[in-house]
């Protein structure tokens, strides 16, 4: 199980939790059960960058970049306010 | 007893000395030693060797184990003619100075020869030396640095939330120039973190408010006051103006994306951030060196996924916390020093008090910075950030 940091526009789907803990060996497979343990977030990460240790996806191998269990995994989507 | 003639001529015996050939082919070496300059302030204005370190003559003991403190470092000393300079090279080989050389015929032989000289825009009055004289104390700021934010001009986007303790701090500083842009006026709901505001510049524009604050601040500030939203039509009129920093402190997306642009077009270094409820975002985009907003973000996200603070709220000191790094920023990117924000973006969150970094890449696709631009001109903000879904 790996960390998973829920930015604050996403927390009314995860109980308002901060963190949670989701399962995957990928990031697309992490995703696909963090959406299953929390259906809200369905439809709703497409817009988020998404980060493991530190390092954009888009930078690695995308959705099929690995997760290790000990790896922290940062949601974040762009913010306007000022 | 020796006289003055006497006991110059045994000190000039004891040290090395070097003439100002040698001395420019150490300028132009690929590691030029330190060069410091130990005249009197007065003498230092009226022009030096560009990089020089200013410790007058009287503070050299004091002063130097601070500013150099690598004994091994090879260090040329000046003064006007090379006399004072002899005493000062056999005091630093006194302190364990090691490879420490004197200049022959001082700054006047280095400026009859026309080698390059810098003359500091004026020098600080006695009243901004007292003002700002924490900065002067500081090695990697100093007078030099002082002048430089004197003389520098920064733009703020925005007189909301990020943007007040930007322009406070900034003002503070002594940056010269402030340019304000924003278009609304000061409400109650404002004043729980704008904090240049106040109860008594209610329903005020806020660049004018803002403009007050600043001015009474720190009267050396020049604030330019732009009473209007940021858009494609008045950008380019705004950015003639000629800005060496831009700090965003915007409050949405189309003035983010524009801002972004019109930074890469002009080439001006953009420090971001942003904010909501308990967490900001902070960062530096410095065209071609780094990544731009829209390698960050390359679209945004739609309305009913990105609340604004208007509707999700925001925690008053939030702002205080992410404004004051842009400043800081700023003031970085203005003066040269130290390692900004590029590439690397900066989360904080208020109710751990946590930092956490993750790293920015330039996306070599990327529309406006990328290798084969396609985004070359300003285009309709508005409607790329709210586009018409099927």
């Amino acid at each position: 199980m790996s960390v998973v940091r829920i930015p604050p526009t996403l927390r009314a789907e995860t109980n308002g939790e901060r963190e949670v803990l989701a399962d995957g060996e990928t990031v697309r497979d992490l995703l696909d059960d963090l959406t299953a343990r929390f259906p809200g977030l369905r439809g709703q990460l497409e817009y988020a960058n998404v980060y493991v240790g530190g390092e954009d996806i888009r930078t690695r191998d995308g959705y099929d970049t690995a997760v290790g269990t000990t790896d922290t995994v940062i949601l974040l989507p762009a913010m306007a306010g000022g | 007893m020796s006289s003055y003639r006497d006991f110059l001529r045994e000190t000039k015996g004891q040290i090395d000395e070097i003439d100002v050939a040698r001395a420019r082919e150490l300028y132009d070496g690929d590691a030029p030693p330190l060069f410091l300059d130990v005249r009197e302030r007065e003498e230092w204005d009226e022009g030096h060797l560009p990089g020089a370190m200013h410790i007058p003559r009287g503070w050299l003991e004091s002063r130097i184990e601070q500013s150099a403190p690598d004994r091994a470092q090879p260090i040329v000393v000046y003064c006007a003619f090379g006399s004072r300079s002899a005493f000062a090279a056999r005091t630093l080989e006194e302190l364990g100075y090691q490879d420490v050389a004197s200049l022959a015929g001082g700054i006047n032989d280095w400026k009859r020869h026309g080698f390059p000289l810098e003359v500091p825009a004026g020098p600080l009055s006695s009243e901004q030396r007292t003002r700002y004289s924490r900065h002067l104390l500081i090695p990697e700021v100093g007078e030099e640095g002082q002048q430089r934010l004197l003389q520098s001009r920064m733009l703020l986007v925005g007189a909301g939330g990020l943007g007040s303790p930007a322009a406070l701090y900034l003002a503070a500083a002594g940056v010269g120039t402030i340019g304000i842009i924003d278009a609304d006026v000061v409400d109650e709901t404002n004043l729980q973190r704008q904090i240049v505001h106040s109860t008594a510049t209610l329903g005020e524009p806020k660049v004018q408010s803002a403009a007050r604050a600043l001015r009474e601040l720190n009267p050396d500030v020049t604030v330019k006051t732009f009473q209007e939203q940021l858009t494609s039509e008045n950008v380019e009129r705004i950015l003639a103006e000629g800005w060496d920093v831009i700090v965003d402190g915007a409050d949405n997306f189309p003035t983010r994306y524009l801002v972004n642009d019109a930074a890469v077009f002009h080439d001006i270094p953009l420090v971001h951030g942003s904010i909501f409820r308990f967490e900001g975002q902070a960062t530096v985009f410095k065209p071609h060196e780094g990544p731009c907003y829209r390698c960050l973000f390359p679209q945004p996200p739609p309305p009913e996924l990105a609340p604004s603070c208007a509707e999700g709220g925001v925690l008053g000191v939030l702002p205080g916390v992410i404004g004051s790094l842009q400043a800081n920023e700023a003031i970085k990117l203005a003066l040269e020093l130290g390692e900004p924000l590029i590439g690397r973006l900066l989360l904080f969150d208020a109710q751990t008090t946590a930092f956490t970094e993750v790293a920015l890449r330039r996306d070599p696709d990327c529309p406006v910075c990328g290798e084969h631009p396609t985004i070359t001109e300003y285009v309709d903000y508005v409607e790329f950030c709210n586009p018409v879904r099927a």
